[in-house]
């Protein structure tokens, strides 16, 4: 008898927990209410079997425990029976099946107008391209990734020179704007997660994938590895700042691009050359003194 | 092999008796075929190693695969709690480092899956409960059966040794995920997961020993009158997974053999171009994708490996203690196999932000979501067994209910899984980690206590202490129910798994009590099973013998010469089966069972309705 209702508490306390609870989804920030509500419904369909199954289960406990000069029921089969439950669970299963993957493909749906933003990881941290003026990306190559070219971009690709490029794990986006995230790793995988947008997805070395989201609430949000990644996988920390239209183009504007770089560096280029003509004229000039 | 079962002729000479017995003019009610081959040679041992070492008995190599499986079951508890002890109180132990903790999370992971789980069902019941179970004298290939359970003690030597090794075990997570697995920047990326990836292979290769002959056992070596609809389902739920396991298995021991050649001769099946720290990898072209393809097409089938021997035993655990038939055995059995067959079709539910092509989400969410209607169906039956049955409440039908909510619990939260944009917030969260041990780690454990408490008995033949065995059941069940119900909430707040440390996180900050209390209900739990030890210990010591079949069971291992069995099993006369096992409460039957060896004209006023 306390069997029943001590398991009768448990389930009682899974639903007050499950209402009470302080723990639950940190706000949402993008355009994907859609999963949470799909989660809300699985939960209402889902609990609702698991606390029925369970109340059945706890109402036989009572009913029908152990008595000397009672004899079970024999039924091998009710094939009705078995037939309303097969159907019953099919519809209950197609029901939440539906609204997932109606979600799923606006997921791997992306809009036309979203602004592609090249996330770079490794181990362990992360930088990110933003596309220039032409609005594409240029296209990289692990293996020219190197001190003067960050992000490993393919110096014959015109589309590359106008990027911009943000060296630091934070990155502003503009709000209520679409962003593609394009995801590239140059060593293992990781996963580029904000729990408030929702969506995440690995980021494989070799190759480019992809998500999509629309921040819609300005502010600034952690950007946590979502993909184990090594020893430093908790460590692997950035950040993403929501931004009204002005502010972000503002911060746009400050940001530096790849033949900004390159400018630069050619200009240090330049500057040693200078510096080693000089030095030879002034050896010249020292020898036509002698 | 001097020491051969002898006068097997006086076999035959009985099944031509019977079949004599049919040619009357009425039909012989009690007829059942006679036996097509003779007995099977059996190799008796004598000294103490082929005795109790090198044993050729499926009983003995069942029990010898129980411990072994047990003891890195506890090796695996232990790494939970200095796990919890970093997760509830970090910094505490100082000697946890982030490679130690990943180290935990490793092996723990691995161990508990594949060394304790399959090990135990598969190795364990299997071995013990088959030959029994259909009437056979002993597993068909006794030989290689031996072989079998020594290959993988090796394979878990070999795998405990990784402790010792330079650098430590392997830290890459259980899964194995290359390229991280066998690059600098992962803990034991040396020696560590050479030794893993040997020790799995040799897993594997001992397991397909054992795992043919589960079912070369099944399919050829059942007694007469034992149809393949008349087995128990725990039977069935052990060939079946049996079966998943030898197709399976396949693609684990490549993607070991894959990754080892990566490691060792510097190959690129799985390793792309690689730039670390500023330096280009002499590797390329490799897909680390098709790893997580071979490693989850073993891996999803390896869940229901674990579940359907669990899901068999269950069912014969319930019927039994109901003292009612199983409702529903033809669903059941289809449910199992159908279960078994689906498994296969949905791998990739583990990757849908694996960088797959997301056009692959449509097609395993459907799959995933359809093996869900025949897995609600078991559930219903195991509930509509229990209804208008006669319920023991005893220590072993609570781990039956403990079964039944844990396991419920953890479907539902699979449903959420399974379903492709519910995943998206909620893979390698918390919620993830709260869901596959509630439906893979806690429901087996509660069938594998119940079955140990139920055929205690058979196997030692005494009782154990029901008092002690429903402290055991409550502080486990309890226990475990606090630590991952509410774990299910942090994957919700958006903490994300396999994380060494939060800092401070604004996810986690809110989310320190709760882990807490987890950390406390996870020591509480491990420290429970000592009540068992302490119970097994007494009950050995000074325990009351069991009477012959104490639970008043159908089913043919109660039904042996002697209890505990001898090596043998049936003594002089293998049984010869009439009816399927769960007859109970059968109308007009003077008991309350009808075993399954009663031939029907000595229960001629009951109503059976199956047989």
């Amino acid at each position: 008898m306390h069997a029943g209702i001590i398991f009768f508490l448990v389930i009682l306390g899974s639903i007050l927990f499950h209402i009470f609870t302080p723990w639950y989804w940190t706000d949402i920030a993008s355009n994907w209410k859609g999963m949470d509500d799909t989660i809300t419904l699985t939960f209402w369909v889902g609990g609702g079997v698991f606390v029925a199954v369970c109340l059945f289960m706890i109402y036989c406990v009572f009913k029908y425990s152990y008595k000397e000069d009672r004899k079970a029921e024999y039924k091998p089969e009710d094939k009705k029976l078995e037939k309303i439950l097969t159907v019953a669970t099919t519809l209950g299963v197609a029901a939440l099946l539906a609204p997932g993957l109606i979600i799923w493909n606006q997921y791997v749906n992306v809009p036309k107008n979203s602004i592609e933003i090249d996330v770079m990881a490794w181990q362990w941290g992360w930088q990110y391209r933003l596309p220039g003026n032409d609005g594409k990306l240029g296209t990289t190559k692990v293996v020219n990734i190197n001190d003067d070219n960050p992000f490993g971009i393919n110096l014959d690709d015109p589309y590359g020179r106008d990027d911009v490029m943000v060296q630091s794990d934070i990155i502003n986006l503009e709000n209520n704007r679409p962003v593609k995230i394009l995801l590239r790793s140059v060593d293992v995988l990781h996963n580029w997660y904000v729990p408030q947008f929702r969506a995440k997805m690995d980021a494989v070395p070799g190759v480019v994938t992809y998500y999509w989201f629309e921040p819609n609430k300005v502010g600034e949000y952690e950007v946590l590895c979502a993909e184990y990644c090594g020893v430093g996988h908790y460590a692997m920390r950035g950040g993403v700042e929501v931004q009204d239209p002005n502010s972000y183009q503002q911060w746009l504007g400050e940001q530096e691009t790849f033949s900004d770089l390159l400018a630069k560096q050619n200009k240090e280029i330049e500057t040693k050359k200078v510096a080693k003509n000089n030095s030879k004229i002034e050896k010249v000039i020292y020898k036509e003194e002698k | 092999m001097s020491d051969e079962y002898e006068n097997k002729s006086g076999y035959q000479a009985q099944s031509s008796e019977t079949l004599t017995g049919s040619a009357g003019s009425t039909p012989d009610i009690d007829y059942v075929r006679p036996a097509e081959l003779p007995e099977q040679d059996l190799y008796h041992g004598h000294t103490f190693i082929t005795k109790w070492v090198f044993c050729q008995d499926a009983k003995v190599i069942g029990v010898q695969y129980f411990l072994t499986a047990v003891f890195t079951g506890i090796v695996g508890l232990i790494l939970s709690w200095l796990m919890r002890l970093q997760l509830g109180f970090p910094g505490l132990a100082g000697f946890i480092t982030a490679e130690h903790y990943y180290q935990f999370v490793t092996m723990h992971g691995m161990i508990m899956v594949v060394y304790f789980l399959t090990a135990l069902f598969l190795g364990g019941f299997g071995n013990y409960l088959i030959p029994l179970m259909v009437g056979a004298r002993d597993m068909v290939f006794p030989y290689v059966n031996m072989l079998s359970f020594w290959m993988f003690f090796v394979a878990v030597a070999v795998l405990m040794a990784s402790f010792f090794v330079p650098g430590g075990p392997t830290g890459a997570g259980w899964t194995l995920y290359p390229p991280q697995t066998i690059l600098e920047g992962t803990p034991g990326s040396g020696m560590g997961i050479l030794l893993m990836l040997v020790s799995l292979a040799l897993f594997v290769i001992g397991f397909t020993m054992g795992g043919l002959n589960y079912m070369i056992t099944v399919l050829q070596a059942r007694t007469r009158g034992m149809t393949l609809m008349r087995m128990p389902l725990t039977v069935w739920g052990i060939f079946t997974a049996t079966v998943l396991a030898m197709l399976a298995f396949p693609a684990l021991l490549v993607s070991a053999i894959m990754m080892t050649l990566d490691k060792v001769i510097g190959t690129s099946f799985f390793m792309p171009t690689i730039l670390k720290a500023g330096e280009v990898l002499e590797y390329g072209g490799g897909s680390p994708i098709l790893f997580q393809h071979l490693f989850w097409f073993f891996g999803h089938p390896e869940v229901y490996i674990v579940a359907l021997p669990a899901f068999g035993i269950v069912s014969d655990l319930i019927s039994v203690h109901a003292r009612k038939n199983i409702f529903g055995y033809r669903m059941m059995v289809w449910a199992i196999v159908g279960i078994g067959a689906l498994s296969f079709f949905v791998w990739a539910h583990h990757m849908y932000v694996s960088g797959m092509n997301p056009w692959f989400g449509f097609f395993f969410a459907t799959t995933t979501l359809i093996i869900a209607v025949p897995t609600a169906m078991k559930v219903y039956n195991w509930i509509l067994t229990l209804w208008r049955g006669n319920i023991r409440i005893n220590t072993v039908m609570l781990w039956c209910l403990g079964f039944i909510v844990t396991f419920v619990n953890g479907g539902i939260t699979g449903i959420f899984l399974g379903n492709v944009s519910v995943d998206v917030p909620l893979s390698d969260t918390y919620f993830v980690v709260a869901h596959f041990h509630m439906v893979m780690g806690i429901a087996p454990v509660m069938v594998i206590m119940g079955a140990v408490y139920h055929w205690f008995p058979l196997i030692t033949g005494r009782l154990l202490n029901e008092t002690l065995g429903k402290w055991h059941f409550w502080a486990t069940f309890l226990g475990a129910y606090s630590i991952y119900f509410p774990m299910h909430y942090l994957g919700f707040i958006g903490v994300p798994r396999r994380y060494y440390e939060m800092y401070d996180s604004p996810y986690m900050t809110s989310a320190v009590g709760m882990n807490e209390f987890i950390s406390l209900a996870a020591f509480l739990v491990g420290a429970a099973q000592f009540i068992l030890i302490f119970n097994i210990i007494k009950t050995l010591k000074t325990g009351k013998p069991a009477p012959k079949n104490p639970w008043k069971a159908n089913s043919l291992e109660w039904h042996t010469s002697t209890q505990p069995p001898e090596h043998g099993n049936f003594g002089e006369r293998l049984p010869v089966v009439h009816r399927w096992p769960y007859d109970f409460s059968v109308p007009g039957a003077k008991d309350d069972f009808i075993p399954q060896t009663t031939p029907p004209s000595e229960v001629v006023h009951t109503k059976v309705e199956k047989t």
